[in-house]
């Protein structure tokens, strides 16, 4: 009996402590994620400037935000520029797989390629709208040597939207080429030799052992690149601090960033928050439910 | 899953027990159609060679433009046909810059903010991961999921309320709200190592525990040896994240002088191209790129092993 007491006591002192352990993040968790998304549901009803008290006024917000252009407009522009991820997933996995050979000066590759991903995307903005400048910059200059005469990219409702699409391609090559490099290396090799045993070629065996074992990647990328794809807001800010010509480049965030912050509209800025994020969590669970259904086709 | 993030595969990888079991080739024809393979296999790291070539020299000339321009005079910006070597090289615009703006203050406030949010979370994060991970704590895979659930919570969601928590303490235009909330631990932190720990037995930790040793002596002498390395590369990668970060720190600091580095050349940037001084912008650009690249020039191995490993995970 003795014993038993002496294990329980151990055992509520082995608890305090980890529970002490654990409490700083779990209270950062809750003042930092919990009460704000709350207090986010509450705003996104009322009529709010930041600085009087809130003033509840239903759905108001939200039917104001069916007929606001501008948010359906900063909405398409967000999706819009999603375009990139397809693009960057193709050429990185084309990327992974060029590095996966057994060759010399891969390493070095591997540090180039992943060089844009740990700059500052303020710095990178930066150098991007220069190389964007339509009379002097490096994009228009390498077009002329091809003969063509570039447009002002950031400048024209046509071309802003493709100029923020290829620098974030840029941007994110080297991420997604060191996570397909990664699990290429994973692959076991005894799949492949199965699979030439079988008499299959080397496209065959791309398409039948390769790709089911990055699916679990490509998945990992796609949601991760969508939720951040949705969240676009530095290089907009920087690049096109008015939001482009004609609203053009204007992504969701900064709408919701230049309505709370420059008009103090809080509570219309709350609820738009408040849809991003329910699309956000919808997207992550749409795929997870895709994700679940392939995984069961493989097997 | 095992992944070795040097891309050189140990040389005799491919004699595994399925190829062994092939029926024998006579030994010349079998050389030859090796020479053969080798040869085509040649060829192609050739040809892959130069299209990576290709690919590397797109990466880095936005990067090498920068740098050429911030050595150029003001004429010399708009020259046709442009000069990637700049002719005279002015250096001296990387000294013109440090008077043109707060960029010194900009540095400090920005190695503050990162400094003490890395040091501190990452205390935070191993101890809560050792907890998450080896100890008896009663629903603590429900608090882990919770956690987990809440990465999914985008920002831009809570940062009109976070803001209004920080201005109705009259943080705003402080370096505060920046620190604060990393102080309490990084969430991504806590799931890599705890992850690493899984691994660890626990047969260790019982007989320590035996031996009278206390958690947090368990902690330092038996946990963080293991962990280190994972947590050095996770705190890089931390550390670049908080220095290059963008978006809190504009919502929250106004004044010239509290700004981080970040916010500093983005102003540079508003202020100095409407002058047309693109060399002087190009300049401090450069400057706020420097200590990421250098820390990853550094770190690269740790840092690329531990993006592979997180990724992979996840």
């Amino acid at each position: 009996m003795t014993t038993v007491n002496r294990r329980s006591t151990l055992h509520r002192r082995e608890q305090r402590t980890a529970l002490a352990f654990v409490a700083l993040p779990v209270i950062g968790f809750a003042v930092f994620a919990v009460f704000p998304l709350l207090f986010s549901v509450y705003a996104s009803f009322t009529e709010w400037n930041g600085i009087s008290a809130p003033v509840f006024t239903g759905l108001a917000n939200f039917q104001a935000m069916m007929v606001d252009p501008y948010f359906w407009q900063a909405m398409w522009n967000t999706l819009f520029m999603m375009i990139g991820i397809p693009v960057g997933l193709c050429l990185s996995l084309l990327l992974a797989l060029a590095l996966n050979r057994k060759m010399r000066g891969t390493t070095f590759f591997r540090t180039v390629y992943y060089v844009p991903v740990i700059s500052s995307i303020a710095a990178i903005a930066i150098m991007w709208q220069w190389a964007f400048n339509g009379d002097f910059g490096l994009i228009n200059q390498a077009l002329a040597l091809i003969g063509i005469d570039g447009p002002n990219w950031l400048a024209n409702t046509a071309t802003v939207k493709p100029a923020i699409i290829m620098m974030s391609v840029w941007k994110g090559l080297g991420y997604s080429m060191l996570l397909y490099l990664a699990a290429l290396q994973s692959v076991p090799r005894h799949l492949y030799e199965a699979a030439a045993l079988d008499g299959a070629g080397v496209l065959a065996q791309f398409r039948n052992v390769t790709l089911p074992m990055l699916r679990p990647v490509t998945f990992f990328l796609v949601v991760t690149s969508i939720i951040g794809g949705s969240q676009i807001f530095i290089e907009i800010n920087i690049m096109t601090p008015t939001g482009g010509p004609e609203f053009g480049s204007a992504s969701i965030v900064w709408y919701i960033w230049q309505k709370a912050f420059n008009y103090l509209q809080m509570g219309y800025a709350t609820s738009m928050s408040l849809v991003l994020g329910l699309i956000v969590f919808a997207v992550t669970a749409i795929q997870f439910r895709l994700n679940r259904r392939n995984q069961f086709s493989i097997d | 899953m095992s992944i070795s993030p040097t891309t050189s595969a140990p040389p005799n990888a491919s004699t595994g027990p399925a190829e062994r079991s092939l029926p024998r080739l006579p030994d010349r024809r079998r050389a030859s159609e090796r020479s053969g393979r080798d040869k085509r296999r040649r060829t192609g790291n050739i040809v892959v060679a130069v299209l990576l070539s290709a690919g590397a020299f797109i990466m880095l000339a936005p990067l090498a433009w920068t740098f050429s321009t911030s050595l150029k005079t003001h004429e010399a910006v708009f020259a046709l046909p442009p000069q990637w070597i700049p002719d005279p090289a002015v250096w001296e615009n990387y000294i013109r810059v440090w008077s043109a703006g707060p960029l010194w203050s900009g540095i400090k406030n920005s190695l503050i903010v990162a400094c003490s949010v890395t040091v501190v979370g990452t205390v935070a994060s191993s101890l809560a991961a050792f907890a998450f991970a080896k100890m008896r704590l009663p629903a603590k895979n429900v608090i882990f999921l919770a956690l987990l659930t809440g990465m999914m919570i985008p920002f831009p969601t809570m940062m009109i309320p976070q803001f209004m928590m920080f201005a109705s303490i009259g943080w705003v235009d402080t370096l505060w709200p920046l620190i604060v909330p990393g102080l309490f631990g990084n969430i991504v932190m806590i799931f890599f190592l705890k992850q690493y720990l899984d691994s660890v037995p626990d047969s260790i930790i019982e007989a320590a525990k035996l031996d009278g040793a206390s958690f947090l002596q368990i902690f330092a002498k038996l946990i963080f040896p293991i962990i280190k390395p994972a947590m050095a590369a996770q705190f890089i990668l931390w550390f670049m994240a908080v220095w290059n970060d963008y978006l809190a720190p504009i919502l929250y600091l106004n004044s010239p002088e509290n700004q981080t580095l970040q916010l500093v050349i983005a102003s540079f940037n508003a202020t100095y191209a409407t002058q047309t001084d693109y060399p002087l912008i190009m300049a401090a650009s450069f400057i706020a790129l420097l200590p990421v690249l250098l820390v990853f020039v550094i770190f690269q191995r740790q840092i690329i092993e531990s993006v592979a490993l997180t990724g992979a995970k996840g």
